[in-house]
C-alpha cells in the first residue's frame, strides 16, 4: 500500500471520514440491539466518550467559567456533562431506528476537518450531519456535531450557561444537576 | 386576567404580531444584533418575545402536546398493522396543500427547478395519491417535497432578516418570515383552485391538521425542548435561527471561513480560545 508522505500523526480527511464512520457505525448496533433505554443511554456515554473530545466540548460549553476550576472540580463537571449528553443526544437517537446513515465526504475547514454524512428516516425527508473533527487534542477526535444547522456546542454553551445562572455560577451545583438532566 | 384552559391571556400577546408588522417600519433603528456563542442574535423584543413564549409553552403543555400525543398513540396502533395511519394521512394531505403556494414561490424566486418537481409533485398525489392522501411521488417517482416559503423568497431578493420574534401560536420566527406567512396565506393559488368557500375551509382544515401531525411526529423533540431546557426561550430562538439559516443557506461562511466580514458565523474552533 502507498502512502503519501505526510507528518505522523498529522490528520487528513480520510482518516477524519473513516472516524466518523467507525462512531457511526458503533451507534447503530447499539440503536437497533433493542436494550432496554438505560442500558442504551451508558453505551452512548461511553462511545461519546471513545470518539469525541469530551475534554474541549465540556470547557468550551462551560465557557469562561471552566478557566477558574480546579483539577478536581472540573473532572466532576465533566464526567456530569458526558452523561449528560449519553442521555440527551441517546433519547434523539430513538428517532433513528431503522434508519439509514450515509458518511460522505470530508474537507478541511480552518484548522480542522468537517465531515458530512447523511440519515435516510422513515418517511421523512433526509437529515444532514456534519462532523467537525480535529487532532488538537493529540488524537483523532469530534468536537462538534451540525445537525441541519443546529451546532450542538452553540446549544450546549446556551444551555450550562442558563443551568449556570440558575445555580447563581455554583459550578458544584451545576454538576449535580447535570447528573439528573438530559 | 382573562384565562383561557387556565392559560394566562394577556392581551399584548395577540396584540403582537401587529406590533412586529409595525415595527418593520422603522426598524433598522433597534438595538445592535450581538454575537452570542459565535451566532448572530438581533432580539430587541425579549421582553414581549419572552412572554409570548410563556403563552405558547403553556399552551403546548395544556392543549397541543396532549392533542399530539393523542393522534400519536391512535396512529401508532395502525402503523404496526403496515399501512399508513391517520396521522399520516392527514399530513399527506395537508402538505399536498401547500405545493402550490411552493411552486409559486419557487417561480419568484427564479429557481424553476423545485417549481417543477413541486409542480409534478403536486399532479401525481392529487391523482394516484387519491387527493393527496398517499405520497406516490415520493415513494416511487423520488419527487420529494422542497420545502420553501414567501419568507425564503424573500431572503432570495436580499430582505434582511430583521430582528427575531415569537409569534402567539405560530411559535419562533423573523420579522423576515412573519411577514414571510402573511403573504402566503394572501397569495396562496390553492385558493383560486378551490371553487367553493367550503372547499377553502375544509383545506385550511387539513393545512392545520398537517402542521399539527407535525407537532406529533417531532414531538419528543419539541417537548425536550420545551421542557428540559434551563432557558427554553433562549434554546428555542437559537435553535431556529441556526436551522432557518442553515435552510436559506445563510449559515457559517464554510466556503472562505477566514472572511471575517461575512454575515453569518464562522465555524465554532473551541481550540482556539
Amino acid at each position: 500500500m502507498l502512502l503519501r508522505a505526510s507528518p505522523a500523526h498529522a490528520l487528513d480527511s480520510e482518516q477524519a471520514r473513516a472516524l466518523i464512520d467507525k462512531a457511526l457505525g458503533e451507534v447503530y448496533s447499539v440503536i437497533n440491539s433493542g436494550q432496554p433505554p438505560a442500558q442504551m443511554y451508558r453505551q452512548f456515554e461511553a462511545i461519546f466518550a471513545r470518539y469525541a473530545d469530551v475534554d474541549i466540548i465540556a470547557r468550551s460549553a462551560l465557557g469562561p467559567t471552566a478557566r477558574q476550576l480546579g483539577g478536581q472540580q472540573f473532572a466532576a463537571y465533566k464526567q456530569a456533562f458526558q452523561g449528560y449528553i449519553g442521555r440527551k443526544y441517546g433519547k434523539r437517537f430513538r428517532d433513528f431506528v431503522g434508519a439509514r446513515v450515509q458518511v460522505g465526504g470530508a474537507r478541511p475547514l480552518k484548522s480542522f476537518f468537517a465531515v458530512t454524512s447523511t440519515a435516510y428516516l422513515n418517511g421523512r425527508a433526509p437529515m444532514e450531519v456534519e462532523w467537525h473533527v480535529s487532532d488538537k487534542s493529540g488524537r483523532n477526535l469530534f468536537f462538534n456535531i451540525i445537525i441541519e444547522g443546529v451546532n450542538m456546542l452553540a446549544s450546549e454553551r446556551a444551555e450550562m450557561a442558563a443551568m449556570l445562572s440558575r445555580r447563581r455560577g455554583d459550578v458544584a451545583a451545576l454538576t449535580a444537576d447535570l447528573q439528573r438532566a438530559g | 386576567m382573562p384565562e383561557w384552559l387556565g392559560i394566562p391571556l394577556r392581551r399584548p400577546v395577540f396584540l403582537y404580531p401587529v406590533i412586529v408588522l409595525l415595527s418593520l417600519a422603522v426598524s433598522g433603528c433597534a438595538s445592535r444584533p450581538v454575537m452570542q456563542d459565535g451566532i448572530r442574535i438581533d432580539d430587541p423584543y425579549e421582553v414581549s418575545n419572552r412572554r409570548v413564549h410563556a403563552f405558547n409553552k403553556a399552551l403546548d403543555a395544556r392543549v397541543i402536546g396532549p392533542v399530539a400525543r393523542l393522534a400519536k398513540g391512535s396512529d401508532e396502533g395502525a402503523a404496526d398493522a403496515g399501512s399508513p395511519g391517520p396521522l399520516d394521512l392527514v399530513i399527506n394531505m395537508g402538505s399536498n396543500l401547500s405545493l402550490p403556494g411552493k411552486v409559486a414561490n419557487s417561480l419568484l424566486q427564479g429557481r424553476p427547478e423545485p417549481a417543477a418537481k413541486n409542480f409534478f409533485r403536486f399532479a401525481v398525489n392529487s391523482t394516484l395519491g387519491i387527493a393527496g392522501l398517499f405520497d406516490p411521488a415520493g415513494r416511487d417517482f423520488g419527487l420529494p417535497e422542497a420545502d420553501t416559503d414567501f419568507g425564503e423568497t424573500l431572503a432570495v431578493w436580499g430582505v434582511p432578516e430583521g430582528a427575531y420574534v415569537e409569534l402567539p401560536v405560530l411559535g419562533p420566527s423573523t420579522q423576515r418570515d412573519a411577514v414571510g406567512k402573511l403573504v402566503d396565506a394572501v397569495i396562496d393559488p390553492l385558493r383560486q383552485l378551490l371553487g367553493t368557500d367550503r372547499q377553502r375551509v375544509l383545506a385550511l382544515g387539513l393545512r392545520v391538521g398537517s402542521k399539527a401531525g407535525d407537532r406529533a411526529r417531532f414531538g419528543d423533540t419539541v417537548d425536550s425542548v420545551l421542557r428540559d431546557s434551563a432557558d427554553s426561550y433562549a434554546q428555542t430562538r437559537l435553535i431556529y435561527l441556526m436551522h432557518r439559516r442553515h435552510d436559506l443557506g445563510e449559515d457559517g461562511d464554510e466556503i472562505d471561513p477566514y472572511d471575517e466580514t461575512g454575515s453569518g458565523p464562522d465555524p465554532i474552533d473551541p481550540y482556539a480560545e
